[in-house]
């Protein structure tokens, strides 16, 4: 999807936003992929962590907060220990959450969990999961 | 060195498997230890958001119950427990600023900074009880058993909490080297399960752990050792959808290490709670004929 850029489009509330939450500098990220070819679910997100670090250093803040990268990403932290920049990605995945779920937009909605759900998952799966995807 | 143990929240019912057995093995052990009277739930999984502290109260408050013991050491068998705990207890020794406003906050509490160590099962295995000592112990070598072992996320990563060197570590295979398995070796074997993407995306869940599973089988692996209720989840619990789902999906038995462990110690295998795995795990074990 091509962007159109100008610095009109670049959101530098966004990116002080993201930096405030994360602690992070995205500037430093270098676009090596390095955590894209690490991340797990590499197969199942349309925009990978690379991408999502690329818009966050442009300020892109429509094409950002609809990634879907900081949803399925399960802070599993290989793209951290991996990172040649040293930037830890999953606080910038956890800040792009936080800025929507402290909107109160929640990723999953717990009344459609089934009964039959909730019985058979264990009580970690749903603490962090809620945790990471409600607000 | 006192000892206390935090449970959490899985523990005492979806994961009873998982602390009968490993308490079992530290009771044969000797392992003198004291599970905390008082505990609430850890959060699961750390708060990554720099201006979140709300979300540090609950560990901490763990670790306080810990040190009103009178304990230099806690423990976990939970893998993200031990995630939850030891980073917490990182963030309280290391930063000022943020030790302060935690402590203020919770001014019915005693003051804390960190003052307890947080283990694992696995480094305290390694590093307190030793595996000479623990070879000793063994009374049924898991001789002939190929065994993946399987440590996920939490126990590795971030670094500052690492139990091991986080891009090759050494400490899993050991414990079932010193057990008498016959240990595979295979590359997923610190890949993400998915964690709690089962509830959020539950099919790429799915995916990515048939691929760890396949990953195992392919190396050679008849069974998976893994130390977090989660992963058992992910790779164990939900391989009935797997098999229905994937044409070359294959059952591969799931143990947690310490049930793995109780059948090679002696414990009487009641302890393990096998009706909490799927019914390959104790199969595999009977044709195995290390329990009847």
């Amino acid at each position: 999807m091509p962007l159109n850029i100008t610095q009109r489009t670049v959101s530098e509330e966004l990116r002080q936003k993201i930096k405030e939450i994360s602690g992070e500098d995205v500037s430093k990220c270098y676009q090596c992929g390095t955590c894209s070819g690490s991340c797990p679910m590499n197969t199942h997100a349309k925009v990978l962590p690379r991408q999502t670090m690329a818009l966050a250093q442009l300020g892109q803040e429509e094409a950002l907060l609809a990634c879907d990268m900081p949803w399925i990403c399960a802070a599993c932290h290989m793209c951290v220990v991996r990172c040649p920049r040293g930037i830890d990605i999953a606080r910038v995945m956890e800040a792009l959450r936080q800025i929507k779920l402290r909107q109160n937009i929640d990723q999953i909605e717990l009344s459609n969990l089934q009964p039959e759900e909730i019985a058979d998952l264990p009580q970690i799966a749903m603490v962090s999961g809620f945790r990471k995807l409600t607000s | 060195m006192k000892i206390s143990y935090y449970p959490g929240c899985t523990l005492k019912t979806k994961a009873k498997n998982l602390e009968v057995s490993a308490l079992a093995c530290l009771d044969t052990l000797g392992v003198e230890y004291e599970e905390l009277p008082r505990w609430n739930c850890c959060g699961a999984v750390y708060s990554l958001a720099d201006d979140d502290l709300i979300h540090i109260i609950a560990p901490v408050r763990d670790l306080i119950r810990a040190k009103e013991r009178g304990s230099d050491t806690v423990f976990t068998l939970c893998s993200m427990c031990y995630n939850t705990l030891a980073r917490a207890n990182e963030l309280m020794k290391n930063d000022e600023e943020k030790r302060k406003t935690i402590n203020d906050f919770m001014d019915e509490e005693p003051d804390y900074a960190g003052e307890v160590r947080v283990v694992h099962l696995l480094d305290f295995l390694r590093d307190d009880y030793g595996w000479d000592k623990l070879k000793e112990k063994v009374k049924i070598p898991l001789g002939g058993l190929k065994v993946a072992p399987y440590y996920g996320c939490t126990l590795l990563r971030p670094k500052d909490v690492a139990l091991d060197r986080f891009d090759k570590p050494q400490l899993f295979q050991k414990l079932m080297e010193t057990l008498g398995a016959e240990v595979i070796e295979f590359p997923s074997a610190t890949t993400c399960c998915g964690a709690y993407q089962v509830l959020g995306n539950p099919d790429a869940a799915l995916d990515i752990s048939r691929d760890i599973l396949s990953d195992a089988v392919n190396h050679g692996a008849e069974a998976m050792a893994m130390v977090c209720p989660l992963c058992d989840y992910n790779l164990g619990h939900r391989q009935g959808a797997m098999l229905n789902k994937y044409d070359d999906a294959k059952e591969l038995p799931i143990y947690y290490v310490t049930q793995l462990m109780a059948i090679a110690l002696g414990v009487d295998p009641g302890e393990c709670h096998f009706e909490l795995n799927r019914d390959s795990s104790l199969k595999l074990l009977q044709e195995k004929k290390l329990t009847a």
